[in-house]
């Protein structure tokens, strides 16, 4: 048996009659009769709409009439080749009609009939400008306002719970400390590591060259505490909590588990998004400072390997560039960056619609959100405390 | 003569993790006619519909789907046999990222050499027939529970498949909704003699549409009849099931 029914088909001709063959139906054509006998079925209905309609379109007849008496079997897409053909045949110019037809072919071309074909109005294409006047709209009502409305909500949600200690679920808060931040150690210690290095290994050829050896240990220690660390951090995190976040609530959402939450009185801001938020704010400086440790000690390796700069020597001068500054700054970024995180998160979470695909389409976005607000805060940052 | 069989299932037996889930399950359903699978929870009704939709390895025992011993099927036969039949999910599964013409459109598209214009029109007349012409352009997300469930019958009969199985088709629907699905399915047996494979808990849409009756418990069949024979039958499980009739006379 064949999968997709193929376009071949048998011709007999003969002086009186052409005699046109495919699968379970064969077609005679006589003179402006068209004889249709055997079974016309979704896998005839390819040859009978292409073939045997050009064949009739070239016949040169004013009128074709179509004979199913000897139709045996006809299913909804044989009736709708039919009539198919039979409009090909009047855009040509040929008047077609059918004749004849057993009880149960004529009740199929009744029931099948393209007359009860309800023809949907294409949905209005809305003009170039238009569309950008609605998407620029669309974008600072749903989105800036939806954003800062969900900021709102979370922050109020927040502090509000932490005078409440009974409206917070008992160990939520440990487990997506977690699962946020202890999950994370890792992965953020191990890349802020090779970073620091990787820093240090770039700039020794250069500083070498001036035989500033020695400022090798200014710029890993003020780029990874004030700027890296904390950046590098907040990256991780948003690709891996973030995205888990943006999916957890989605997939919430698709399987109408937020609606369950609201009809049993509970705000899902509360329950679901409040405890990411302490979680993310609470582990967030803990991952910072273990990536500026990390960061530091890479350029410190880099620095002994390729500039003879000993450990002593590093730390010792560490100790002088580092400033309370450059803490506070990794601080305060950190907490801005997790508020992010969570906030974006939550935000497309929440956004999502059209099921399991949806919640793809909103975990991916949120983590290209998330990452480019990170860098965008980054720089006001940078310029706050510069 | 005897009725064609369209589903041929004799001493079937399924496990999972030495759990057995059928044992010794045998019936057939024919020709034309609306066979329902019914069944408490944990009886085996899901199971024994994934053996004869080709889901679940046939393990032991022998089941026939349009008269092919689906147990050493290849890939390309079982597919050629997908053809040849329609299923009806539950849940519509309806593929979220197209709209509800694409997925009627998707097995014509996938399976035959029609042209666009003549898919289009076939789609077209699918809704129609399910009473969803205004659904074209929407996508599933858009759709109520109850037009979901016609769009996924629209899907299901994409193809005129001779053989339809539907996995309770009126589970979370309305009364009016479900009459109405019932209807649908009806015709498609009358009028397109559509063999109709149903697994269904709905008592009145029992009683509208089915021709045979397939009662599981436990894992094997207590019961197999008509509708007629199921009402007056003194098996306990079907007795038990149909008390609501009696409980609740209309």
């Amino acid at each position: 048996m064949f999968i997709r029914n193929r376009i071949v088909g048998t011709i007999k001709k003969s002086k009186l009659k052409t005699t046109y063959q495919n699968g379970g139906l064969v077609c005679e054509l006589r003179e402006d009769m068209l004889y249709v006998s055997g079974s016309l079925t979704i896998y005839e209905s390819a040859y009978f709409s292409d073939v045997i309609g050009k064949t009739l379109k070239s016949a040169g007849q004013p009128d074709i009439t179509f004979d199913l008496d000897q139709l045996d079997y006809i299913d909804s897409a044989g009736v709708m080749s039919l009539y198919f053909v039979k409009d090909m045949l009047a855009e040509g110019g040929i008047s077609a009609d059918f004749r004849g037809g057993g009880e149960s072919i004529l009740r199929k071309l009744e029931i099948f009939s393209p007359d009860k074909v309800y023809q949907t109005a294409s949905p209005v294409k809305t003009g170039f400008f238009e569309k950008i006047g609605t998407d620029v709209l669309l974008f600072f009502t749903d989105y800036v306002f939806g954003f800062i409305l969900l900021a709102a909500n979370v922050f109020y949600w927040s502090v509000s719970d932490l005078f409440r200690p009974k409206s917070r679920r008992e160990g939520e808060f440990v487990n997506q400390s977690i699962h946020i931040g202890v999950n994370a150690t890792l992965i953020v210690v191990f890349l802020s590591f090779v970073i620091g290095y990787v820093m240090a290994l770039q700039s020794s050829s250069q500083l070498r060259t001036f035989g500033a050896n020695i400022f090798v240990v200014d710029l890993i220690v003020i780029a990874v505490t004030s700027q890296m660390g904390p950046l590098i951090t907040a990256i991780l995190v948003a690709g891996r909590s973030g995205s888990a976040i943006a999916a957890e609530i989605a997939t919430m959402k698709v399987t109408t588990e937020l609606d369950a939450l609201k009809t049993m009185g509970l705000n899902p801001i509360r329950f679901v998004v409040v405890p990411k938020m302490y979680a993310c704010l609470f582990t967030m400086p803990f991952l910072v400072i273990l990536a500026n440790v990390a960061g530091v000690l890479g350029g410190a390796l880099a620095a002994n390997i390729y500039l003879d700069i000993t450990p002593e020597i590093f730390f010792n001068r560490a100790a002088e560039v580092m400033s309370n500054k450059n803490l506070l700054t990794s601080f305060v970024k950190s907490q801005v960056y997790a508020s992010i995180i969570v906030l974006t998160g939550s935000f497309y979470g929440f956004r999502v619609v059209r099921g399991a695909e949806g919640v793809g389409k909103v975990t991916t976005i949120s983590v290209v959100v998330a990452i480019t607000l990170v860098i965008l805060a980054d720089s006001l940052l940078g310029l706050l405390f510069y | 003569m005897a009725q064609e069989k369209v589903i041929d299932v004799k001493n079937l037996f399924a496990s999972f993790d030495d759990e057995v889930v059928l044992s010794d399950v045998s019936f057939s359903a024919l020709k034309g006619e609306v066979t329902v699978i019914l069944g408490g929870s944990g009886s085996g009704k899901t199971t024994v519909l994934k053996h004869l939709l080709g889901l679940y390895p046939v393990k032991s025992g022998y089941v026939s789907v349009l008269n092919k011993d689906v147990t050493h099927l290849r890939e390309v036969e079982q597919v050629e046999l997908y053809l040849q039949m329609g299923v009806f999910f539950q849940n519509g599964a309806l593929l979220n990222s197209l709209t509800v013409a694409e997925n009627v459109a998707l097995p014509l598209e996938q399976h035959t050499n029609l042209p666009k214009k003549l898919i289009r029109e076939i789609v077209r007349m699918k809704l129609g027939l399910v009473n969803l012409e205004h659904a074209y352009y929407l996508y599933p997300s858009q759709l109520s529970g109850g037009m979901l469930k016609r769009a996924a019958l629209a899907r299901a009969i994409a193809m005129d498949p001779p053989l339809l199985f539907c996995d309770e088709p009126g589970a979370g629907l309305d009364p009016v909704s479900l009459q109405s699905l019932d209807s649908l399915i009806l015709d498609l047996k009358n009028q397109l003699g559509m063999s109709v494979v149903m697994v269904t808990h709905e008592v009145l849409s029992i009683l509208r549409v089915a021709d045979r009756i397939v009662f599981l418990d436990k894992g094997v069949v207590a019961f197999e009849g008509t509708v007629k024979e199921a009402l007056e039958s003194d098996t306990q499980v079907v007795v038990d099931f149909f008390s609501v009739l009696k409980d609740h006379p209309r």
